[in-house]
């Protein structure tokens, strides 16, 4: 009877959501591995130096979706004001770099960890606040963290920026577009971070996080402590928004406050409503759709901007939940332990019924 | 000895006195009510000994510590736990995610374990999910665990919050009308699953309208009224007493 209701629940369930996870699921090695090498050898066919540098952009943007998402996606608090955390991460790699000469994975550590304090100091003040409150207060922060950049001349440099920033170099090899470094460092980043979010997601942690999203209340009623979620949500986004934006920094060689503007901050945030709020595979898709739009559209000049407009206001209208927003509908994957004593104590009872 | 004493504790909003020198002491394993007409301020009661309002007056002593005016985190930790009046689940979770939010302050691995998936990580985390798994059986949702607590119906929803309760590890369970829009088999079933329980050790505290619950499965009753205490018994005291009678149904007029 239990095993009966079990599939009749299974088959109810059977929709083209539950068939495309389904087989994902089901060849999950191979897929990656067709991807893991389409990725690899991607820089070598094409050998098309804007083509690369396009597809370091979308990996940049996709780390970027991927920090706010924690914010936005997993704990509900909508920032519009990310720019701020990337250019915090951009300049201090930067300046630590051209000034002190210092190595770029020092460098993009030290910017992250700033970052992460500028995230903490961010969200500490802003706990009392939700809703459009906290965005207000996001968007002053993208807008302070601009004009200090301008205006503090003897570090920033002011208006007229950061230049010739040094490629990265591990042992004297310079990663840059031309010898697909830059690419692979890129892919490195991303994989670490991609799995991150995953970590993240799939633990206390990020029950945590959803839970104050849906119902802070009940959330707080189940001794979760609110508090430091909501900060700790703050600080890991800022550092991993500020470990893509150096890396952008390196990839332009140049920045002003004027790469770090309000537009910046807008784009990531429709990645993360484009791909579908609180999911990691959605980053991909928006980042690779709204980075790679404006690049394939130059035919329709001045046009593109509208229909770049135009594609978010009929998303709103008709898939709210992004393209990839839709809830698993697999069943809650348990490891082989737990499988195991569930087994045992269904035998154990089913002895004790004879 | 009692496991919660509340004495005088009272809570002004403004002018208006919510909860009004109330006072009760529950024992352990007991099963207590505390019934009211609507607006008493039995939900008040349960905030405040939940931590989501500080008291004015009064105290609260739970298992010999005074604990009014803590954080409702720290309430959740020594012990208390509730459920809502108005089903507040994580409702785009799914069941068993639910349940495991429950165990959130049980759970032991640090945030970095996470993130490298130590073995102290798998071993916690396998751990929580059977426990949770093992309460959804012992509540009857188990065959709807990968669901989203949104696609449970009503009573079922009921059911959860109890459990993700009882996941918390609290001894102490707060049930702010569990009975609430249940048929009477529904109900029924609920009054069997109090009952287990108590047996299991839990104590109870229940606010609830159903006088069929109420009268059933109280060991004592409480009954408040405008935010004061009016009278306080075994059920069978409590259902004929004039003043209670005369809070739900409102007074005999004297010319009558």
């Amino acid at each position: 009877m239990d095993k009966k209701q079990h599939d009749a629940n299974a088959n109810k369930k059977k929709n083209m959501v539950y068939y495309i996870e389904y087989y994902v699921d089901k060849y999950k090695i191979p897929l990656a591995a067709v991807t893991a090498v389409l990725l690899i050898v991607l820089p070598q066919v094409v050998s098309n130096q804007y083509i690369v540098t396009t597809a370091v952009k979308i990996g940049i943007y996709i780390m970027l979706a991927l920090g706010l998402n924690i914010l936005v996606g997993y704990t509900g608090l909508v920032s519009l004001g990310h720019a701020g955390f990337v250019a915090i991460g951009a300049y201090t790699a930067s300046l630590l770099a051209t000034r002190l000469g210092l190595n770029f994975f020092g460098s993009i550590i030290i910017g992250m960890v700033v970052a992460g304090l500028a995230g903490l100091l961010l969200g500490l003040p802003t706990l009392r606040l939700s809703g459009t409150y906290l965005s207000i207060v996001t968007l002053g922060f993208g807008e302070i963290v601009k004009t200090i950049a301008m205006n503090w001349d003897p570090v920033t440099n002011g208006t007229l920026g950061v230049k010739n920033i040094p490629a990265p170099s591990i042992f004297g090899y310079k990663l840059t577009i031309a010898n697909n470094g830059l690419y692979y460092l890129m892919l490195v980043m991303l994989l670490l971070i991609a799995l991150f979010c995953y970590a993240v997601y799939k633990s206390r942690t990020g029950r945590a996080f959803l839970a104050i999203k849906t119902d802070e209340m009940a959330g707080i009623m189940m001794g979760i402590n609110v508090t430091y979620y909501k900060v700790l949500a703050f600080v890991l986004s800022a550092v991993i928004s500020a470990a893509a934006g150096a890396l952008y920094a390196t990839l332009i060689g140049y920045i002003d406050p004027n790469t770090f503007t309000f537009d910046v901050s807008t784009l990531i945030l429709s990645i993360v409503i484009l791909g579908g709020m609180g999911t990691i595979r959605g980053m991909f898709l928006g980042a690779a759709i709204l980075i790679s739009f404006p690049e394939v559209s130059r035919s329709l000049m001045d046009y593109r901007f509208v229909v770049y407009g135009l594609i978010l206001v009929i998303m709103m209208r008709f898939r709210p939940q992004g393209l990839l927003g839709w809830k698993s509908q697999m069943p809650y994957r348990l490891s082989k332990y737990v499988k195991g004593r569930l087994e045992e104590t269904k035998q154990d009872s089913s002895v004790v019924k004879q | 000895m009692a496991i919660l004493q509340v004495t005088g504790i009272t809570k002004r909003f403004g002018g208006i006195v919510a909860v009004d020198k109330v006072g009760f002491e529950v024992n352990k394993g007991e099963i207590v009510s505390i019934i009211g007409p609507n607006g008493a301020g039995k939900t008040t009661i349960f905030n405040m000994l939940t931590g989501v309002y500080t008291i004015d007056e009064g105290e609260i002593i739970f298992d010999g510590k005074p604990i009014h005016n803590h954080k409702p985190q720290d309430i959740v930790k020594a012990g208390i736990s509730r459920t809502f009046q108005n089903i507040r689940l994580f409702q785009d979770l799914r069941v068993v995610e639910n349940v495991l939010v429950g165990t959130h302050i049980k759970t032991n691995y640090s945030f970095l374990d996470s993130v490298l998936r130590t073995g102290r990580f798998r071993k916690e985390e396998d751990e929580k999910v059977f426990e949770a798994i093992q309460i959804l059986k012992s509540i009857g949702l188990d065959d709807r665990r990968d669901d989203y607590a949104q696609n449970l119906p009503y009573g079922d929803q009921r059911k959860l919050e109890i459990a993700r309760a009882i996941a918390t590890g609290a001894k102490v369970l707060l049930l702010d009308e569990p009975a609430a829009g249940m048929n009477p088999q529904e109900s029924a079933e609920l009054l069997q699953f109090i009952r287990s329980l108590q047996k299991q050790g839990y104590t109870i505290i229940l606010i609830e309208h159903d006088m069929s619950v109420v009268m059933n499965i109280s060991d004592r009753i409480y009954v408040i009224d405008h935010g004061k205490p009016i009278a306080h018994g075994l059920p069978a005291e409590i259902a004929n007493n004039p003043k209670v009678i005369e809070a739900y149904l409102g007074g005999v007029s004297a010319s009558a």
